[in-house]
């Protein structure tokens, strides 16, 4: 319907058809075509329906500068379609209208309720009562369809990467400028990557005749070395590091100089109706029918203030599009342009503007007019044509936010009539439009200016090109002027809605209720009337915003200023920063083992653990009466040696270690200088100057980074490696665990020739292995160290030697009963960031009088001054009826402490647990009531293990 | 944020694959008063300037190694493993030192 005969630059390829649907309807483009520009051929003319009054939109800069033409394809919502690329087989809807979007029933905000619904309606009106904001939310975030998620996804098929590159020079922006810089700066031998968002580097140049320049400076540039990277928009400036977007790749890229060639935006009119379909910018329809050969319109009326418009003029009618009029608001414009208009016959109306748009569905017509200084149409002056095309063109303002984001202020230049960076940080060089250049020939001697400057900082070249560059800028004649626009413009009658915003329906009117509401500053009124706040974050609505804020405040417009400018400059996926999932999931190298045992597996920090293997309590049996066995490889070990590692645990730990004998293990505890508990673990004397030390599972990492880090600021000679997965450990334990490990190894296991807290070096079943007499679990237990390497193995050997005893392996569920059982605590959970040893009754574990000023020993000597405020006791309550860890200890009606551990022991017939109490609540025998939920119970404090307390089990 | 480090040991690298240990704080060769003692745990001086830290490879080779770095513009001065610096003392950063003898940068 609307394609055009084959045209120089277009991108379709006509040979290659693309067929797929838009709300169900089949839809056949070519191959090169967009989403909106296969539609547009088929006679699509509105593409959405607006955010706030539902009314219809179509195309404006046919470059993404509006969330007009935001669709969903498949699952991904706020798709731009006149900028991302048709392809066969896509399924593509229209996302805010119901039920469809020539008919849409919320149109009726826009018809009636137009005068009620100022700016801040929704702030007012939606805020009482409080309560009900759940379901306001819910009615308005359906009215203000964005389209549809899906709430989540059980596999992530959809995956991100990131790529770094790091290079001499980063031009951004691919354009006459862009292209340029990277030319200079790569002839001189620079490392050079331009990024460009388009399909293919040219910019403006590509549809404004020049495709075939543009192509050749792409040629010259992949010549002279420069990394290319098209559909690569940049997401913002980060301390010299530009995120790129490309694909489903994050390309993280860091220069040591930015040439900043980011292009200017075309701005558009302020008027009534002004965002009906077909009123669009002159990029819009240049780009439509020279990129995609299609005629945008029949009859063209023209608005423009400077030389953009009248080159629409004549590009639309070189392709048959009857143009009735032009109306330039600059009354005394006489150039080539002008000339060629006039040779055309087309009317040209100098001095006129567009004061009013006409249509309901589509534009019907437009009155043009004379205006003043405010923007009121001069009476008599107006002048009524029919036409289903208005080009605008209110300018250009830079694309300047990269520039502003690393740090340069935007200055309002009276010349060009927009905000230009100024003071760029070192190392970022302005280019092209945003260097104020953006006359052909200006943009691209500026580009070599700065390309050349850019690869002389980096050490390349002697400067002589960039010099010569700048002085053959200087000599180009000034740029043809521009006629400065008022903040809005209509006529005395005219009654329909102005829009600042397209995104977010932000009118002239609403504008100035912020204003009279005293929101008069320009970063007040942006968050209260959300202008500049969609979608396409201010780029054709920041400057009419601007102007309409000085127009009410009558300051001028580079005294209102400009809002700050943030990331992301480019819409993007989260996922794109979320990058590739990496949650790592640790398994001990005889996890494999504990799968074929049935166990339950959980995750317990990074680790995939045994929970239980279907029968804790049999479990927990076996370990008090014949021979259990667990998997504790996740225990954090490290090899601590060299001539001064005692003296360094000493200052580490809060008891004494270097007095330790080779063969011994002593139990310990780390804190830092502010008392508080951090780890726990066991210490061996391995040889003279080594020790093996083991850390909580959860505390590895930290603990090896806690005594490289000190070890580091003492330059101690001790050396710390860590070996956590390097070693498997098993815990075998019960009354047989002699027996059964005296099956496997010829060592002595008698208590006279192994006894409690003993760490020998031994061989079992062929395996070199530190077996450490210990006892977490409460019973005559070995927890057995050896290389990962045999993991599996000597786990079957065990398993195997223990059958004839009822050996059964058991899970983490059960250890945490058995250690309860004995009272023992589990960091992190028994204890917080506030507890210290002597609260955590572990006093006996402080030597407050060894040579080392140990890690928190002045914080612990005030705490044992200062005596106990709160305290860690075990408590015990008849019956099963097991209080839940986070009950409140109450005193007096008000919680007061908390239970951190809390089991039933079949073994003693009895609840057991832990709990922090007040001190004085804390006597061995005492009574304290727990509450959980309408629970309310009565446990007795008891101070030691509940089980075995004289530790006979233990050493016998 | 988003700057360059330089490990001693591994070279320059993302300031992603390092772990922050903060300004360097000395510690208190004996028993400080309560004061005293508060302030070397929770007090920090948040110098908007130039100050020196502790950064470690956590993504390398897990050295520790101390950096100048300016925490306005994340400009870092230099790094270096405490071997080569004093952590005790030493006000003046090597760089200012090498500059004032007319020396090379440290990196």
């Amino acid at each position: 319907m609307s394609r055009l005969g084959p045209q120089p630059a277009e991108r379709i390829d006509r040979s290659k058809k693309v067929k797929f649907k838009f709300d169900g309807k089949s839809v056949s483009g070519f191959e090169g075509d967009t989403i909106a520009s296969a539609l547009y051929a088929q006679g699509q003319r509105i593409f959405s329906r607006s955010f706030k009054y539902h009314r219809p939109r179509g195309i404006v800069s046919a470059s993404g500068w509006t969330a007009n033409t935001l669709v969903q394809d498949g699952e991904w919502p706020g798709i731009r379609a006149t900028t991302e690329r048709a392809t066969e087989g896509m399924q593509v809807k229209h996302m805010n209208a119901w039920p469809s979007l020539n008919f849409d029933v919320m149109r009726a905000s826009d018809i009636f309720g137009g005068p009620f619904m100022p700016a801040g309606f929704y702030y007012k009106t939606f805020i009482w009562p409080r309560s009900a904001w759940p379901l306001y939310e819910k009615v308005l975030r359906n009215a203000a369809g964005l389209g549809v998620m899906k709430k989540s996804q059980a596999h992530r098929e959809w995956r991100t990467d990131y790529r770094r590159r790091h290079c001499d020079v980063l031009v951004i922006g691919g354009g006459i400028a862009g292209l340029s810089a990277a030319i200079a700066a790569a002839r001189e031998g620079a490392d050079v990557v331009l990024i460009d968002e388009d399909v293919e580097p040219g910019g403006q140049l590509l549809w404004q005749g020049h495709h075939e320049q543009a192509r050749k400076l792409a040629e010259e540039a992949k010549a002279a070395g420069v990394e290319i990277m098209s559909n690569a928009p940049a997401l913002g400036y980060f301390d010299g590091m530009v995120p790129v977007w490309q694909g489903s790749t994050l390309h993280q890229i860091r220069a040591q100089r930015h040439v900043a060639a980011t292009g200017s935006i075309e701005q558009p009119l302020v008027f009534p109706n002004n965002d009906l379909p077909g009123v669009m910018l002159s990029t819009g329809a240049i780009k439509l029918a020279a990129l995609y050969a299609l005629k945008p319109g029949e009859n063209a009326v023209i608005a423009t203030t400077g030389d953009r418009g009248l080159e629409a003029a004549l590009a639309l009618h070189a392709v048959g599009v009857n143009v009735a009029a032009v109306a330039d608001l600059l009354p005394n414009r006489s150039n080539e342009l002008t000339a060629a208009i006039e040779a055309a016959g087309i009317q040209l109306l100098r001095g006129m503007t567009v004061v009013e748009a006409t249509g309901n569905k589509h534009l019907k017509g437009c009155t043009l007019a004379e205006i003043d200084a405010k923007g009121l149409a001069k009476a008599g002056t107006e002048e009524r044509f029919d036409c289903d095309l208005l080009v605008v063109s209110g300018g250009t303002v830079p694309a300047s936010s990269l520039m502003l984001q690393a740090g340069a202020k935007a200055k309002f230049n009276s010349e060009t009539n927009c905000f230009l960076p100024e003071n760029p940080p070192p190392g970022i060089h302005p280019a092209g439009a945003v260097a104020g250049k953006e006359e052909l020939d200006a943009a691209a001697l500026s580009g070599t200016l700065a390309g050349a400057r850019a690869a002389q900082e980096c050490e390349f070249g002697d400067g002589s090109a960039a010099n010569a560059a700048a002085a053959a800028l200087e000599a180009l004649p000034a740029p043809s002027p521009a006629a400065p626009s008022p903040a809005y413009q209509r006529t005395a009658t005219s009654k329909g809605k102005a829009f600042l915003d397209l995104d977010e329906d932000v009118t002239t009117k609403d504008m100035k209720y912020a204003i009279e509401e005293g929101y008069d500053s320009i970063e007040l009124s942006k968050r209260y009337t959300t202008v500049t706040m969609g979608p396409s974050q201010g780029r054709i609505s920041q400057l009419p915003s601007v102007r309409m804020v000085a127009d009410q405040t009558g300051l001028s417009i580079d005294e209102t200023g400009i809002t700050t400018a943030r990331p992301p400059w480019s819409t993007v996926p989260l996922g794109a920063w979320a990058g590739r999932p990496f949650t790592p999931a640790k398994r001990s190298a005889i996890h494999a083992r504990q799968r074929e045992l049935n166990s339950h597996v959980k995750w317990a920090g990074d680790w995939r653990r045994a929970y239980d293997y279907g029968d804790v309590k049999a479990e927990a049996a076996a370990v008090h009466n014949a021979v259990g066995m667990i998997d504790v490889s996740t225990l954090g070990k490290m090899i601590v040696s060299g001539p001064e590692a005692g003296k360094f645990l000493d200052r580490m730990y809060t008891n004494r270690l270097s007095d330790l004998k080779v063969g011994r293990i002593r139990y310990g505890i780390l804190g830092n200088d502010a008392g508080r508990i951090t780890d726990d673990g066991t210490v061996c004397r391995v040889s003279e100057d080594s020790f093996l030390v083991t850390t909580t599972s959860a505390g590895a990492d930290a603990v090896e980074r806690w005594f490289t880090w000190w070890l580091a600021a003492w330059e101690m000679e001790v050396h710390v490696t860590d070996v956590t997965q390097g070693l498997c450990a098993i815990n075998v334990a019960g009354p047989k665990a002699r027996d059964l490990l005296g099956k496997l190894t010829d060592a002595d296991l008698t208590n006279d020739g192994f006894g409690y807290l003993d760490g020998h070096q031994i061989q079992i079943a062929g395996v070199q292995c530190l077996a450490m007499r210990i006892g977490f679990v409460g019973e005559l237990g070995y927890e057995i160290h050896y290389p990962a390497a045999c993991g599996q193995y000597l786990w079957d050997q065990v398993l195997e030697a223990g059958a004839e005893y009822g050996i059964k392996p058991f899970g983490l569920e059960p250890q945490r009963i058995l250690r309860l059982e004995k009272a023992h605590i589990i960091v992190g959970q028994d204890t917080d960031s506030e507890s210290n040893a002597y609260e955590s009754q572990m006093g006996w574990i402080v030597k407050l009088d060894k040579e080392e000023d140990f890690m928190g020993k002045w914080a612990l000597e005030r705490a044992n001054e200062r005596g106990m405020i709160n305290t860690l006791v075990g408590f015990k309550i008849d019956g099963d009826d097991v209080p839940i860890e986070g009950s409140a200890v109450v005193v007096d009606g008000q919680p007061a402490g908390r239970v951190t551990s809390s089991r039933y022991s079949e073994l003693l017939g009895q609840s057991i647990g832990l709990a922090w109490v007040p001190a004085e609540h804390g006597k061995d025998g005492g009574s304290l009531h727990i509450k959980y939920g309408d629970k309310s119970q009565t446990a007795t404090v008891v101070h030691g293990a509940f089980y075995d307390p004289d530790q006979e089990r233990l050493r016998s | 944020m988003s700057f360059l480090l330089n490990c001693p040991i591994c070279g320059t690298r993302e300031v992603t694959d390092f772990g922050f240990g903060g300004e360097i704080v000395v510690r208190p060769e004996s028993r400080p008063g309560e004061r005293e003692l508060n302030a070397y745990n929770y007090f920090r001086a948040n110098t908007d300037g130039v100050q020196r830290e502790w950064w470690w490879h956590r993504a390398g080779c897990r050295t520790w190694f101390q950096a100048e770095r300016n925490t306005s513009t994340n400009e870092v001065l230099w790094t270096a493993v405490p071997e080569i610096t004093d952590a005790t003392q030493a006000p003046v950063s090597p760089v200012a030192e090498a500059r004032a003898a007319g020396g090379e940068e440290l990196r």
